[in-house]
């Protein structure tokens, strides 16, 4: 493995292998192929490894248009499909013309709820998880249509009705309790300027109460700790400016611990598989953890490196995750979605970006991303120009 | 998104067809004039979902806008609107609660991995006030996939609502055999005790130390354990559990036989170090010692994914103790 950046070490199951060895097993080996085939690839080809771009693009855009009818089962998430796409297409610096924009704007009022808030799809009852990617995706557009379609007065009466007496949210009026929720309401709230105390009373206290003895952060309190739900809990406090009240040095602990010491890839839980999508919800809890270690020293510290390894990440997604006509995936032998498209690409930005503000790229220096703004996951000039937008307009 | 469940019902008679439904006008999705993310809907979804709208619109609650339900939700049981309509339904019927909790573990067992579905599950056996079945469903969901989230969720829940801890320590013990690797199960030994027991005694911690040893025998390499340590620790005010542990490692450490095998049992013993600086026992310099060589040969030797990290856990150590640094 000498021509990649980190020298890499095989799991070892000290003579007594178990479904989770075999498992870990099977994925090094398919792994370790590919790395060699890359090795080899890169001796006569210098710009290796490449993102591709075009191909990502390409396959983004007419995801955009039409999906077959085996995305039925994402028929209740196609404002998710359409964070999911102008999200990766702002981070690989492509811009949509101005009638797509408004086509997408247009589509996503359709699926904003009488009662306020977003659904699945035109017509469906309205769904925190719906309303994040709604409104995130009309933050992508970045259009005034696209920011005048949420219904402020509607939206913050549909996130009280989400609210419980724990201070914890539900995904629906009377669905489920989990931290996504917690997140939902909060990356919701700050982004249109709907936050008050009123709507997060409880709301901190409930989120730390997730936090785990591993460090991470679980979805419920008494799980085990997890990815997406440690991004949620990690980001969601931080929007809440309560994040000092957790313990950051187990959670910093956990979170580079999750980093896999063959593929260099994350996994999402202790002794689990490596998946693309962690790139980004546990390689984006770093540079929240940055901020957080100088609210504790006091003094503005500035790292002039990540704290897991950025190199090895960006060496698993380009070599390991990329479909070879777009789209990006969760591991070798898996099929591309947009989700993990989405998910690995924003990961791979937050590896190409230093917490200084400096770029360090694996392979040529067209790989590199638009940075993506860690507590919201949207390119950081569009989210500039949302908070503007939406700091303008009267509290509610 | 491999939903075969279109080809499986491509006989089955349209709702359009059906002379029986002939009251009920279906209304078409409005997508807008431009839709976007569109999806390819096959006849049938488009034909069962029309329908379901009609009925909602009617707001008809009937044993056959319940069959109907069943049908939009094997074509997408994702669709949580259904979900809460069909709930409705029930209510509204008063219908047999055991027959949908029989329906709502065959669909599981189809998507075991979707948070509509479970979610239905809990808000049945919770009107049904019955949990009797939810130990054994999960267990026979945990044999297909014993790492299932969603899985051990319910559980939880369904063990806290109906006060059915006994023997589930055990039950932990049995899936350990099975793979000491499962960190789902020592989080569920975990909280299992946090749950039963009013604060973590001695006694309890001392017991869980040595079931920690046992297993740490079996493989070393095994963060799921040292985790569950650090723990159990965590919530016990004697020393004597953590002495234990801690003779149990530095007998390890003292063979020298040391690879990756050993990081953890490093990371343990360097943590425990700087704890031991923290709380101002033992000796600092030799701590300090200890805790930097532990670090270095992780981030330069064994653990060089994490390089950076341990650097900065070294870095952090010498800015809060100066004075003391050797070297």
């Amino acid at each position: 493995m000498d021509c990649l950046k980190v020298k890499r070490i095989r799991n070892c199951d000290e003579g007594n292998p178990t479904k989770t060895t075999t498992e870990q097993d099977k994925v090094e080996d398919v792994v370790d192929r590919l790395f060699n085939m890359f090795i080899k690839k890169s001796k006569i080809d210098p710009d290796a490894p490449l993102l591709l771009r075009k191909e990502h693009i390409l396959y983004l855009k007419q995801s955009l248009t039409y999906l077959p009818a085996a995305y039925a089962c994402l028929d209740s998430s196609r404002p998710w499909m359409c964070y999911w796409i102008c999200h990766s297409l702002a981070l690989l610096d492509y811009q949509l013309d101005s009638g797509m924009k408004s086509h997408i704007a247009k589509f996503l009022d359709k699926c904003q709820s009488s009662q306020g808030g977003f659904g699945g799809g035109p017509g469906q009852a309205p769904h925190l998880a719906s309303t994040y990617a709604a409104v995130q995706a009309l933050c992508c557009l970045g259009t005034e249509e696209a920011f005048e379609v949420i219904n402020r007065e509607k939206l913050k009466s549909f996130l009280m009705s989400t609210k419980c007496s724990t201070g914890a949210f539900s995904l629906e009026v009377d669905g489920e309790v989990d931290i996504r929720g917690a997140y939902c309401a909060a990356a919701v709230a700050t982004i249109t300027n709907l936050n008050t105390d009123v709507l997060f009373e409880k709301t901190a206290a409930w989120i730390l109460s997730c936090q785990t003895y591993e460090g991470g952060f679980a979805g419920y309190p008494g799980l085990e700790a997890h990815g997406g739900y440690t991004f949620c809990g990690v980001a969601a406090l931080t929007l809440l400016n309560s994040v000092y009240l957790c313990d950051t040095k187990a959670l910093l602990r956990w979170c580079t611990n999750r980093q896999m010491r063959f593929e260099g890839g994350f996994q999402g839980r202790t002794n689990k598989l490596v998946d693309g999508c962690y790139s980004f919800w546990q390689g984006g809890v770093f540079p929240i953890i940055y901020e957080m270690l100088n609210g504790e020293v006091g003094e503005s510290v500035v790292l002039d490196e990540h704290l897991f390894s950025n190199k090895a990440l960006q060496e698993y997604i380009l070599i390991c995750c990329q479909a070879p006509f777009g789209g990006l995936i969760d591991k070798p032998e898996k099929a591309r979605d947009i989700y993990h498209t989405c998910y690995t690409l924003s990961g791979l930005s937050v590896a190409q970006h230093l917490p200084n503000g400096k770029a360090d790229i694996v392979g040529d220096e067209t790989n590199l991303l638009m940075p993506t703004h860690p507590l919201y996951n949207i390119e950081k000039n569009c989210l500039k120009k949302a908070v503007a937008y939406f700091s303008s307009k009267t509290k509610l | 998104m491999s939903s075969s469940s279109d080809e499986e019902c491509s006989d089955y008679p349209r709702y359009r067809d059906r002379p029986e439904w002939k009251d009920v006008q279906p209304i078409t999705q409005d997508d807008g004039e431009y839709p976007v993310v569109a999806i390819d809907y096959s006849d049938q979804y488009r034909d069962v979902y029309d329908y379901f709208r009609g009925i909602v619109a009617r707001q008809e609650k009937s044993e056959r806008a319940l069959q109907l339900c069943t049908d939009a939700l094997t074509l997408n049981p994702a669709n949580y609107t259904v979900w809460h309509y069909r709930r409705q339904i029930l209510k509204h019927l008063n219908s047999d609660l055991a027959k949908e909790i029989e329906y709502i573990s065959d669909v599981i067992g189809e998507h075991p991995k979707n948070y509509q579905v479970w979610h239905h599950r809990r808000v049945i056996v919770d009107w049904h006030g019955d949990g009797s079945l939810e130990c054994p469903f999960t267990e026979e969901m945990l044999r297909a996939d014993a790492k299932n989230y969603h899985v051990w969720q319910h559980r939880q829940w369904a063990l806290s609502k109906f006060k059915m801890f006994d023997g589930e320590l055990e039950f932990t013990e049995r899936l350990l055999e099975d793979d000491v690797r499962n960190n789902s199960v020592w989080n569920h030994r975990f909280f299992v005790l946090s749950s039963t027991k009013e604060q973590f005694s001695n006694v309890l911690a001392d017991r869980e130390i040595d079931f920690v040893i046992t297993k740490l025998q079996i493989a070393l390499y095994n963060e799921s354990v040292w985790n569950y340590a650090r723990g159990i620790l965590l919530y016990c005010d004697s020393d004597g559990p953590k002495a234990k542990l801690l003779k149990f490692c530095n007998d390890i450490y003292g063979k020298g036989d040391h690879g990756e095998h050993s990081i953890y049992l490093f990371m343990f013993l360097a943590d425990n170090s700087v704890e031991d600086i923290e709380n101002g026992s033992g000796d600092t310099n030799t701590k300090l010692t200890l805790a930097t060589k532990l670090y270095s040969e992780l981030a330069l030797k064994y653990d060089i994914i994490r390089t950076s990290y341990w650097n900065f856990v070294t870095q952090d150590l010498r800015r809060r103790f100066p004075s003391s640094m050797v070297e």
